[in-house]
């Protein structure tokens, strides 16, 4: 019939524009970059490497390797690991000009591998080596003195790794992962925790003056303030963050950012905060979606037999 | 001086009848208003821009209950606020954005059907150009709308738009066309902020949707006399043809009445149209909320990539391949020239296209030239697609050039 | 004009109110008060540092709060709040009439309001003038020496049951 092929026409010229200025626009725009599944072994690293940086982090990356190789002795690391709660306490200090994360969930958050990197060279495991002539002057660099031999690392990993310390919700996770950088105002998180109900104008002021204070230490470690990730969600494709949450450098060169070093589960526990935050209605928009679609096929259904009992005696 | 009967009961049928003539307003609006019978689908499209001029009022009623229109917290007024707080507030936002593209989309059919079946003559001028204000307006009104979110595209479409009204460089013409003063006129101050803001709301809550409705009335003031156009383009009589229909000689009559029958088939095409326009409330909707607009405004930060809606990008593509000034004349003259076309085609034809000759050939040239001028306004201007660009701006002014040579030599068959 | 009964048209018609109706639901809950404002309608308050015969004026939800601690020899009320060992009037610092804040003064022992001249006693009943009933008492509970205005507690269940207060 003759208004099928006018339709036909009019839906194929609109799908052609929309291809064109949606997908296909935005894919010249943004150019693929390819996620490596959450797995750190240097194969990454070494080929995004600059041609001076390659020899070294090919060093780096296969001692990572072996240690990964070694038995850890999760007793021998819990010893250890005291050292480390020198500056994870919790306490909410800032040091060098971040606040050290609590190491509650580091279990179930990081990667084996990249805590072992991590412990051995803090700069060169989360990227930002380019950042420093000398990676001992990273606020963490320190560890590299109190946990030196392979197998001390092997040790302190394997206990990391076996601590459980109560539920990781998504909030825990963004908290001890991203929020001593990131703030979450939806969220009600600063980079000081969540911000407390204040009874007077006063005691508000005065801690919204003591995050402000966080920030600009945290800005001059990392040259401009993290942003804030409320609704970062929505502000980006999930190919985009699931990369540059594996590794900032991919969509960022050059960024201060560091890896963080997530699993795949901790990037899903993570991710499900970003879209508590940055896109609660999801849940509802499915749904409800379904419903009102269904209703306006059925309002269709009748519209055309009403449309019918008007036209039929007209031809 | 009317008759008032004093015994009618008050509000009954005949009472109102002699107030307010409503048998009357019934029949010359309604029941007796005629249409051609021979339409097809796309002659539902102005309802359904009623019904999406509806649904974008209703929506943004209650988008304004919440929206604050001030630089510090309008970002979070509506992606907080309204997205998580207000009961279904994401709805109202999603079906808000949703409806402002999609409005363009339809916007497009109803204009290139009015091209293709030439019903923008032969007594259908003022159509035309109402329809073509609207799409002024409606224009207006979508780019003052996305101001409001002030989001980055928000803060840095508002600098760029309204950096265009400076006019031609200071050495073109010793400088007469030049007016530095005026952009910091427009927007209350030297960049986009608090004033530019709360005028742009201004406009986009208040007077515009108060001339969009006025410039509405006009267009179906317009429409009533000329009556709408039918597929073939025929001239009809239509008091014959009311006569025939009205003898209940339905078959043979060339119209039919607005109510019931013409308004039967429009809601059903609405019914087609809903369907799809729900779901991409629900699920499709990132062409509509761009994401560089969830990044909140930053005066020193230019996003990567920045470029109009959709439906500005054959527009913006136009000014793009040349320098300022050239741009700003090429500029010009797209805004003007789809309002020329009842004067640029010499013949008085009325038929679709296809019936058309040469016309015909300009038609399909003119879509096709609109969607590579749609799809090149959003590619990146490097490489080939600048060169495809510039083709196709130069396309659209040369065939709008030769509109005026084509038509005069076409055959009255 | 149609000579049939338009079925289609009516069903169609019925099925596209039901819609409306959907989308009338939404609207309403669109216009409900946000979650931030339900939660921020509880207040906690002390009322150890107050003094006799003293007036204190705090605010919830938005209203005035009167607390008055009662005298040692004052004959005892049913609308007193007992509280570590002080009695306290804890009642809406509106004029039941139409809505001014009344003075209270203390010489007196009396709230006036100055609107139309209606007088309450020192407990809040209503003494003269046109107010219609005694000051409300808001929803309370008792923690400590303070009181948290929004909960309820079995004592404001007490005087409501009582009829000395109507919901707030």
């Amino acid at each position: 019939m003759k208004e099928f092929k006018i339709l036909a026409v009019v839906v194929i010229l609109s799908l052609i524009t929309y291809w064109g200025v949606e997908p296909f626009a935005h894919s010249q725009m943004h150019k693929h970059v390819e996620g490596h599944n959450f797995v750190y072994d240097g194969t990454a690293d070494i080929a995004d490497a600059s041609k001076d940086k390659v020899a070294a982090k090919k060093a780096f990356w296969g001692e990572v390797n072996q240690i990964a190789k070694l038995p850890g002795n999760a007793a021998a690391g819990e010893a250890l690991f005291a050292t480390c709660m020198g500056c994870h306490n919790g306490a909410g200090i800032n040091m060098g000009g971040v606040i050290p994360p609590v190491l509650d969930h580091a279990g179930s958050l990081y990667d084996k591998n990249y805590l072992i990197a991590l412990i051995k060279d803090p700069a060169m495991a989360s990227n930002v080596d380019h950042k420093y002539a000398n990676t001992m002057m990273h606020p963490m660099g320190a560890v590299q003195a109190m946990v030196t031999t392979p197998q001390q690392i092997a040790d302190v990993v394997a206990y990391i790794k076996a601590k459980k310390v109560g539920k990781m919700t998504p909030q825990v996770a963004y908290e001890e992962a991203c929020g001593r950088c990131h703030a979450n105002r939806y969220g009600n998180l600063t980079q000081l925790g969540a911000t407390p109900k204040f009874k007077t104008e006063k005691e508000a002021l005065a801690h919204q003056m003591k995050v402000l204070d966080e920030q600009d230490l945290i800005k001059k470690y990392m040259g401009k303030l993290p942003p804030d990730l409320s609704i970062m969600i929505r502000a980006r494709s999930e190919q985009y963050m699931e990369t540059f949450i594996e590794n900032p450098q991919t969509q960022l060169p050059g960024t201060s950012m560091p890896r963080v070093g997530l699993t795949k589960e901790g990037y899903e526990e993570v991710k499900a905060y970003l879209e508590e935050t940055g896109d609660p209605s999801k849940d509802a928009r499915h749904a409800i979606g379904p419903w009102v679609i269904l209703f306006f096929v059925i309002f269709t259904i009748l519209a055309y037999f009403w449309k019918k009992h008007h036209w039929k005696d007209l031809h | 001086m009317a008759h008032f009967d004093e015994k009618a009961k008050p509000f009954s049928h005949k009472w109102l009848n002699e107030r307010m003539a409503v048998d009357t307003v019934k029949k010359v609006l309604s029941t007796e208003y005629w249409i051609p019978k021979d339409i097809n689908f796309l002659w539902a499209m102005g309802m359904i821009l009623a019904a999406t001029f509806g649904i974008l009022i209703i929506s943004g009623i209650f988008l304004l209950m919440y929206y604050q229109p001030d630089v510090k917290t309008a970002f979070d007024s509506v992606n907080y606020t309204i997205m998580s707080e207000v009961g279904y507030g994401w709805l109202w936002r999603h079906v808000h954005g949703v409806a402002a593209s999609v409005v363009f989309l339809v916007i497009y059919i109803h204009m290139f059907t009015g091209i293709y079946y030439g019903s923008y003559k032969r007594g259908r001028e003022m159509i035309w150009l109402s329809g073509m204000l609207l799409f002024v307006l409606f224009s207006a009104e979508a780019f003052s709308g996305y101001m409001l979110p002030w989001g980055q595209m928000s803060y840095w479409a508002g600098m760029v738009i309204t950096n265009l009204f400076e006019g031609f460089s200071p050495t073109i013409a010793g400088g007469v066309a030049n007016f530095p003063g005026f952009v910091e006129w427009l927007r209350g101050d030297y960049v986009p902020g608090q004033a530019f803001l709360t005028r742009f709301f201004m406009l986009h809550v208040f007077l515009l949707p108060l001339v969009i409705i006025a410039v509405i009335v006009l267009h179906f003031a317009t429409l009533r006399l000329p009556h709408v156009n039918n597929q073939k383009g025929k001239e009809i009589d239509f008091d014959e043809a009311a006569k025939l229909y009205k003898e209940g000689k339905k078959k043979e009559s060339k119209v039919i009445p607005f109510n019931p029958v013409f308004l039967s088939k429009d809601i059903f095409v609405m019914g087609v149209y809903f369907i799809l326009f729900f779901y991409l409330v629900f699920f499709h909707f990132n062409f509509a909320m761009d994401p560089v607009n969830f990044d909140p405004a930053d005066g020193l930060k230019t996003p990567a990539h920045i470029y109009p809606e959709w439906y500005f990008l054959w527009s913006y593509e136009i000014l793009r391949p040349f320098n300022k000034d050239l741009g700003l004349i090429a500029f010009g003259f797209a805004q003007v020239a789809f309002f020329l076309l009842p004067f640029l085609d010499k013949s008085p034809v009325v038929a679709p296209a296809n019936k058309r000759g040469l016309f015909k050939v300009w038609f399909w040239v003119m879509i096709v030239d609109m969607i590579v001028l749609t799809v090149m306004g959003k590619l990146p201007p490097e490489g080939i697609w600048t060169v495809i660009g510039l083709v196709a701006a130069l396309v659209f002014i040369a065939l709008f050039a030769a509109l005026p040579f084509i038509t005069k030599f076409e055959k009255k068959a | 004009m149609s000579n049939r009964r338009d079925f289609m048209g009516m069903a169609l018609g019925s099925f596209a109110a039901l819609g409306a109706l959907g989308a009338l639901y939404a609207a309403k809950r669109t216009w409900d008060p946000l979650p931030s404002v339900k939660s921020a309608g509880f207040t906690t308050i002390d009322l150890s540092p107050a003094q006799e015969n003293v007036l204190v004026t705090e605010k919830w939800r938005g209203k005035p709060i009167f607390i008055l601690k009662q005298p040692a020899n004052a004959p005892k009320s049913d609308r007193e709040i007992h509280v570590a060992g002080g009695r306290y009037l804890v009642v809406v610092g509106l004029c039941t009439h139409l809505g001014c804040i009344p003075a209270y003064l203390a010489d007196k022992k009396q709230f006036k309001c100055a609107c139309h001249g209606g007088e309450f006693d020192s407990l809040g009943v209503n003494t003269f003038g046109p107010p219609p009933r005694p000051l409300d008492i808001p929803p309370f509970k008792i923690s400590g020496t303070s009181v948290i205005l929004g909960e309820t507690g079995p004592e404001y269940e007490k005087m409501l049951a009582a009829g000395l207060t109507l919901k707030v």
